[in-house]
């Protein structure tokens, strides 16, 4: 049969399907939850983007080590996953920490190439760790604290994602907080700006980007808790989440955090109208799409100063 | 930032029919040419032609990343494009596989320059980033398009065994002859952009796009040359693979996995040395194969546990890969 004969290809023809207004709402709501997790993975990269100008290939990963964190003390603690946030952050803090003393510390003025393959490599290890170590089984936390739906504006919608959405924003807000109005923050802000002049005003900036690893791990160890309390849980499960923080961060403007916040929110509902919309297998091809088309335009993203 | 000093050392030139190198090179050169009639395993040339086809793709790729700077973390686009094209021209029209290999390099070379042109504005990390979302975004249409099979793929009708049919069942080790035919082509064409005008003006933009823009390098368009030479070699491979296989998914031929495959080989090897990719592909393939056996299965990935770990290790430690650690090695 030879394509030439069809004017319009059949299924792309159907392909397009109009929803009805409750579809919509229901979709912009799970969008727009969803989105507030996507921002705080996303907030944790553009943090050590900002202070280094490194991009942290492994950082799904590290929300993946999150995740199963939030999984074991499940499993073996009987610790509801939204209350292994604090053991998930702590963990993944340490986990950052030392990320940077081993890894990051010796590349900070390596050629591009060395900085994008020494984290890559790192991702690549522990995803690859991750299934020998857990089986690539896709696991759930199989009672969780928090579980059905809930009625919001006249949409069902899963109290667990409600849940986590809503911590996810709080704990962004916390780091905003964090960043705004401490000494420290300002400290990590000021290294951030101008490396060479934090140095000079005495702020120990070695000391900063030890702590903005910390942090940027602690995001998505936090995330990766809340995540777990409805989402399954397996060794590739950072691939897709990191896939979309990058575009995010691109997109909100690399180094910039409460860009970071409106691109994870417009990601979210991107991703969850063309599903509807478009078709699901072509949710991604529209976030993807839309990313490029943003950064083509302007490549400093959004909210990027360069 | 510091000013970043090249992650390889320009690969020096093979200092020509001098001493240990060009030992060495005769070695190679024959023991590549009869390695057919000594191992007769089909697991063995199975073994061979992989470690080929693989080092194809990391020279591509390292002509690209590794000469000019450009990290491409979608190059898998390319190897389905000469792999969907091939035999999508051979089931639907019944063209020659020989015809389909190089329509779809034409087909490369054309999408490589269309992703390029917009995308190169894009620096660093930026660029690796923009080239995964292009390579998702590709992944994902194949899936869904039904011309080229859709995610069940295609599966290439079995022909005569001949030279015109690009088939060999009854004597498999043509496949190898032409693997290693590929493989030298894409070295050579490696080695004469690594010694000539283009070379240099490649790694002029890898060291400092911005000197190199001042100083009078068309920056854009030696971008576009070296993305077109990988694409062409990338879809080459990719045609062979179709043939050799004879059958095609976009899981096996689009994944974002081969395109880190193929960046790992390279890096591991060396970046931005001639021989870096061949020597990357002539450790890890096997490796892969025999972590395969001994741990059983696609599940455990012990081959990624340690592909990992060494690419972090080499990237923190010996940014030239391992052919840099030997040059270390034979100065002292």
């Amino acid at each position: 049969m030879g394509p030439a004969e069809r004017g319009s290809h059949p299924r792309f023809a159907s392909m397009f399907t109009v929803p009805t207004a409750d579809v919509v709402l229901q979709g912009i709501i799970s969008g727009l939850l969803m989105g507030c997790i996507y921002a705080l993975i996303a907030a944790g990269l553009s943090l050590i983007f900002g202070l280094m100008e490194i991009v942290n290939f492994a950082h799904g990963e590290f929300l993946m080590l999150g995740m199963y964190t939030a999984f074991w003390s499940y499993t073996l603690f009987g610790l509801d996953p939204l209350l292994s946030v604090p053991i998930c952050g702590g963990v993944l803090f340490v986990l950052g920490v030392l990320t940077h003393k081993g890894i990051i510390r010796r590349i900070l003025g390596a050629p591009m190439l060395a900085q994008i393959f020494a984290t890559f490599g790192l991702g690549i290890f522990l995803r690859a760790m991750a299934q020998f170590l857990w089986t690539p089984d896709f696991r759930q936390v199989s009672e969780p604290l928090v579980q059905g739906p809930v009625r919001l504006f006249g949409v069902s919608v899963g109290l667990p994602q409600l849940v986590a959405s809503l911590a996810s924003l709080l704990a962004f807000g916390l780091l905003i907080w964090f960043i705004a109005k401490t000494e420290t923050g300002a400290a990590l802000e000021a290294t951030a700006q101008d490396r060479q002049a934090a140095s000079l005003m005495g702020i120990n900036t070695e000391r900063m980007f030890t702590l903005g690893w910390g942090i940027s791990a602690a995001c998505v160890g936090v995330a990766g808790a809340f995540l777990a309390s409805f989402f399954y849980v397996f060794p590739y499960v950072g691939s897709l989440f990191a896939l979309l923080a990058y575009v995010i961060v691109a997109l909100g403007g690399f180094g910039s955090i409460p860009g970071s916040l409106v691109a994870g929110i417009l990601i979210g509902l991107i991703e969850v109208l063309a599903g509807l919309f478009i078709a699901p297998a072509f949710k991604y091809v529209a976030v993807f799409g839309i990313y490029l088309i943003v950064v083509l335009i302007r490549p400093q993203g959004l909210f990027g100063k360069f | 930032m510091a000013t970043p000093a090249g992650m390889a050392q320009q690969g020096a030139a093979p200092r020509g029919g001098l001493g240990l190198g060009g030992v060495v090179l005769v070695v190679l050169a024959v023991a590549a040419l009869v390695f057919p009639a000594i191992f007769h395993l089909p697991y063995h040339r199975d073994l061979a032609i992989k470690i080929l086809l693989y080092a194809t793709l990391a020279q591509a790729w390292n002509i690209l990343a590794g000469y000019c700077g450009q990290v491409s973390l979608g190059h898998a686009v390319f190897f389905g494009t000469g792999a969907y094209t091939s035999s999508a021209l051979q089931m639907h029209f019944g063209v020659n596989p020989w015809i389909g290999l190089v329509a779809g390099a034409g087909i490369a070379v054309a999408l490589s320059q269309a992703i390029g042109y917009p995308c190169f504005r894009l620096r660093g990390h930026y660029f690796a980033i923009a080239t995964i979302a292009i390579g998702e975004i590709i992944h994902t249409l194949a899936i869904n398009w039904e011309f080229i099979g859709g995610a069940r793929g295609l599966t290439l009708p079995l022909k005569q065994d001949s030279l015109l049919t690009f088939q060999f069942h009854g004597t498999k080790f043509i496949y190898y002859y032409i693997a290693l035919a590929l493989t030298v082509c894409c070295f050579l064409v490696t080695w004469h952009i690594q010694r000539s005008r283009v070379g240099y003006y490649l790694r002029a933009i890898r060291e400092d796009t911005d000197a190199a823009q001042s100083v009078g390098i068309p920056v854009a368009r030696y971008k576009l040359i070296a993305m077109a030479t990988s694409a062409a070699f990338v879809s080459i491979g990719g045609s062979f693979y179709a043939q050799y296989v004879l059958y095609m998914d976009p899981d096996s031929v689009f994944p974002l996995s081969l395109s880190i495959m193929v960046c790992l080989l390279a890096v591991v090897g060396g970046v931005g040395t001639l021989w870096g990719p061949l020597v990357g592909a002539a450790l890890m393939i096997p490796l892969s194969e025999f972590t395969r056996i001994q741990f059983g299965g696609t599940g455990s990935g012990v081959d990624l546990i340690i592909y990992g770990a060494l690419l972090t290790i080499i990237a923190v430690f010996q940014p030239t890969g391992l052919v840099g650690l030997v040059k270390r090695w034979r100065r002292r």
